[in-house]
């Protein structure tokens, strides 16, 4: 089935989200939406789903124009979507969640026909080797898997042009590699892919055509073989550089030594942390790599004291940080960035200036006496709001009107803002733009050769190359070793399975 | 597992509920949903009104012959209603003196100052995320000690009057730390704690009492001596209004409010607590110690409450002495938004709807209940549409919405 968008547009109040966009999608293709975060990708996704009305243009399914009051419109029409953030049921077997909104009843006592749902499953799982169970059950399946069973949802209702919103964002690079060989597969069986997302190397690695959106416009389209810069350019409106260039490190003294920490679940009691041993040297970033879920986070938030530790010790430039709570962590000199910033970062019911004083607020000369210098914490977050380039409006917007990137930045103004010993960040890119990307990364290398010690924790492994002095690969609580920075990619694949270096290389 | 793990698990804050949703949205509706839910109260409380009205039923017996009688009649009903409220509330138009013409009015003024005192303290709950469902016990216990300080106690002059009013925030604090305390430790609810204590709270007071200690001399009724004179509020304007000093101590007390909420590195953690625990708990500052700090400070207001009516309105202990005053100041915080300025505002309101009471009843010859109609409607209008999006998860309005994702 072809789809055609002609001159979508689609206002917010004063703000175009969606401006004349004209899109054209053969069967048998994979379409590449490529644009930053907040260029209005997924508002165009949306009218084309009937979630949101269009204010002007239309959608033709093979040249017929269409209207879709909502998504059971689009549905039936042959359009199916798979969202950034899952729609399942975390206690659903696989098989009723593909059934589920479209159950199907059988005999007279019109029971749910699950024998059916099951089969349908296994027929389109065996179709494309996606190896699910359907009766397994939603929580225990892996977040790939779960993203799998949303395409058999969309497949199954025989869905002949497949929306794919940001579809990696939550996969690790093993999953994302599976992701794109599927996605190649319903390329080959005639299904047209729309594909949004703003990674460069997905976009060159599947697609056939590519159409570049920035700030709600068309910009350009692009052959597959554009090289990374040119779309990068394309999508950020100047020219950005894919790699930042950073100088050798410098290291000094070790100024954070952990010695055979360990952190057990206390529901559990299972290891998530098991006698780890490292340090990281002032003027070095060392980069912990690892696919999620095998003890990094914990690792970061055990430092800071976010989460107890069992056994085992930390200490800070020669102080032992082991037992102190987190303001006295901070205190001590630590930055830290977590891994989810919309929960644990920053308060999006905050305004700007009130997020970028959040841990700094009961110190001079942000406060005096008890009372908040609301004067002074209105002139910080001006400059703040201007050195870190944050898009805003006003700083004094709330923090959860802005995009993830700019949010990060706000995060990153606020802990950059104190003299740190040791600055922790946590997949401090995820989910970020080209153009966010670049200037994270420098402002991460930039503390590094101010002689911050750097701990980072990534699972996305160009970002591990773009920081690391050394990396350390984290698998089942434990560091598997410490390498240097130019060990390849295989390796540090193989790695992260659990492998140690000789093995592996 | 170590004996830390033990004591910081119950710190650990959990993902907002839905209850904590509901107030969320309740806290962030806009100023006109506020004014017209009490004008949708109003109108509903005129078709209620006509309905309970003698007249409009009379002339409506015979409404297809001469409908017009109906219609007057109506008007008629709703207009000497409301009428006989503004008169009973604000101003009385047949007083012969200016002085009795405005006497509603600070009577008005005074029914507010306990709802003002126990609403800005709920709001401080409210904003940090604390659903204190326990002024009612809070404003018993601080009544309790204050006014016990107010009649056993003999001082002289003003520190009478001084340490009856620290009794009663102190009798209020505690009964707040309480919950606070136990919700910090071991994660209690407060919802269900503070529930319970309310009853703790009135039957602690019953027996109280009981004892000869409490007991007026000569008497075994459940009443106590009254409040030495020097304990009691002095009155504002003279004897011929009721309105006395809590009122100026109330209206302080909200600018002290607002100093803390949005002035103070106190009121900036426990906004941030209520708004983001985890968020808050990542940048350093300590949820428990914001849970019980916002307790005893919600309850040391409440017992403020009961400062306004012991040593205020009723100078001395009954078992009746907070009234509905604890439940209704929830109201009032949540329609005035847990913001000190609405909450006066509201309290006003609220105040002046339980003044007009008595001469609805006697001028427009209606049932007081219609008050109560017009105060639970107007909670459901302001509760109702994020009640109804919250529970049946529909989405928020689109404007609310994040512009472009």
């Amino acid at each position: 089935m072809k789809l055609e968008l002609r001159g979508i547009t689609k206002k917010f109040g004063d703000f175009t989200a969606n401006d004349s966009i004209d899109l054209v999608v053969e069967p048998g293709t994979v379409h590449a939406l490529l644009g930053e975060n907040g260029a209005g990708k997924s508002t165009l996704m949306n009218v084309l789903f009937g979630l949101y009305d269009a204010d002007g243009g239309e959608i033709l399914l093979d040249d017929e124009p269409t209207v879709f009051a909502g998504p059971g419109d689009a549905m039936a029409a042959g359009i199916g979507m798979v969202h950034q953030h899952f729609m399942l049921v975390p206690v659903f077997t696989v098989a009723e969640s593909v059934m589920l909104g479209h159950e199907e009843v059988t005999g007279p006592a019109k029971l749910l026909d699950l024998g059916a749902a099951r089969a349908k499953v296994k027929e389109i799982s065996d179709r494309f080797g996606f190896h699910i169970d359907p009766d397994a059950v939603i929580e225990d399946l892996s977040v790939g898997a779960q993203q799998r069973v949303e395409i058999i949802k969309a497949l199954s209702r025989d869905a002949e042009v497949l929306i794919l919103d940001e579809p990696t964002a939550v996969l690790t690079p093993q999953e994302t590699d599976e992701l794109l060989d599927i996605i190649g597969q319903l390329r080959d069986n005639g299904t047209a892919v729309v594909l949004i997302t703003h990674k460069l190397r997905e976009v060159k690695a599947i697609a056939d055509q590519i159409t570049v959106i920035r700030r709600g416009k068309v910009v350009g389209t692009a052959e597959p073989t554009a090289s990374q810069e040119e779309l990068a350019s394309l999508m950020v409106g100047r020219d950005v550089s894919m790699t930042v260039s950073k100088e050798p490190a410098q290291p000094g003294e070790p100024m954070l030594v952990v010695e055979g920490l360990s952190v057990v679940d206390p529901a559990t009691s299972l290891k998530h942390l098991d006698r780890v041993s490292f340090e990281v040297r002032a003027g070095e970033i060392l980069a912990v790599a690892g696919v999620q879920g095998n003890g990094q986070t914990e690792l970061a938030e055990a430092i800071l004291g976010i989460v107890p530790t069992a056994e085992g010790a930390v200490t800070l430039d020669g102080s032992r940080l082991t037992g102190s709570s987190i303001r006295e962590a901070l205190d001590a000199g630590i930055g830290f960035v977590p891994e989810d910033r919309t929960e644990d970062g920053v308060v999006a019911d905050f305004t700007i200036t009130n997020n970028l004083i959040l841990d700094l607020y009961d110190k001079a000369p942000y406060s005096k006496a008890g009372a908040i210098d609301t004067a002074f914490a209105a002139k910080n977050a001006k400059e703040q709001v201007e050195r870190f380039d944050v898009r805003t409006t006003s700083s004094e917007a709330l923090a959860g009107s802005l995009s993830g990137g700019n949010q990060q930045k706000v995060v990153l103004a606020r802990e950059l803002a104190r003299d740190l010993k040791l600055l922790i960040a946590s997949q401090p890119t995820r989910g970020l733009d080209v153009g966010s990307i670049e200037f994270v990364h420098k402002r991460i290398i930039e503390e590094r050769d101010n002689g911050a010690a750097v701990l980072i924790v990534s699972s996305e492994l160009e970002e591990v190359y773009a920081l690391a002095d050394r990396i350390a690969v984290m698998y089942h609580g434990k560091i598997v070793d410490i390498v240097p920075p130019d060990t390849d990619r295989d390796t540090l694949g193989l790695m992260m399975a659990g492998a140690h270096e000789e093995e592996a290389a | 597992m170590s004996a830390t793990t033990a004591t910081e698990a119950p710190q650990q804050p959990q993902s907002p509920s839905r209850a904590k949703q509901v107030l969320r949205e309740i806290l962030e509706s806009s100023t006109l949903v506020v004014i017209m839910a009490v004008v949708a109260s109003l109108i509903i409380g005129a078709i209620l009104i006509v309905i309970a009205d003698e007249d409009v039923r009379t002339a409506s017996a015979y409404f297809f012959s001469r409908p017009g009688d109906t219609l007057s009649a109506m008007w008629e009903a709703i207009w000497s209603a409301y009428t006989a409220m503004f008169q009973g509330a604000i101003y009385n138009t047949r007083a012969d003196t200016f002085a009795a013409a405005i006497k509603p009015f600070t009577q008005t003024l005074t029914m507010a100052t306990p709802l003002i005192f126990a609403g800005l303290g709920l709001g401080i709950g409210f904003r940090a995320g604390l659903f204190n469902i326990g002024a009612q016990g809070q404003i018993i216990i601080g009544a309790t000690l204050g006014g016990w300080v107010g009649f056993a106690w003999d001082l002289p002059g003003f520190t009478h009057l001084l340490v009856a009013v620290i009794g009663c925030a102190l009798g209020g604090a505690i009964w707040g730390f309480i919950p606070g305390f136990l919700k910090a430790r071991t994660g209690a609810h407060e919802v269900i704690v503070t529930i319970m204590l309310n009853y703790v709270a009135l039957n602690l007071l019953s027996y109280l009492l009981s004892l000869e200690a409490f007991q007026r001399e000569g008497q075994n009724n459940p009443i106590s001596p009254t409040v030495a004179e020097n304990a009691q509020y002095p009155l504002l304007l003279g004897s011929q209004f009721p309105l006395h000093w809590g009122f100026v101590l109330a209206i302080a007390c909200a600018f002290g409010v607002w100093w803390l909420m949005e002035r103070s590195t106190l009121g900036f953690e426990f906004r941030a607590v209520g708004a983001n625990p985890r968020a808050a708990r990542t940048a350093g500052m300590s949820v428990a110690k914001g849970t019980v700090l916002v307790m005893v400070i919600a309850g040391a207001l409440a017992g403020l409450a009961g400062s306004a009516q012991v040593l205020g309105t009723e100078k001395n202990l009954t078992l009746d002495i907070a009234g509905s005053i604890g439940f209704d100041a929830i109201t009032v915080a949540l329609l005035g938004r847990s913001r000190p300025l609405g909450t006066v505002l509201a309290a006003i309101l609220f105040g002046g709807l339980k003044a007009s009471g008595p001469s609805l009843q006697v001028l427009a010859g209606l049932p007081v209940d219609i008050v109560f109609v017009i105060q639970a409607t107007i909670v459901l209008f302001i509760a109702a549409p994020p009640l109804v999006r919250s529970i049946f998860r529909l989405p928020a309005p689109a404007h609310e919405k994040e512009v472009a994702a």
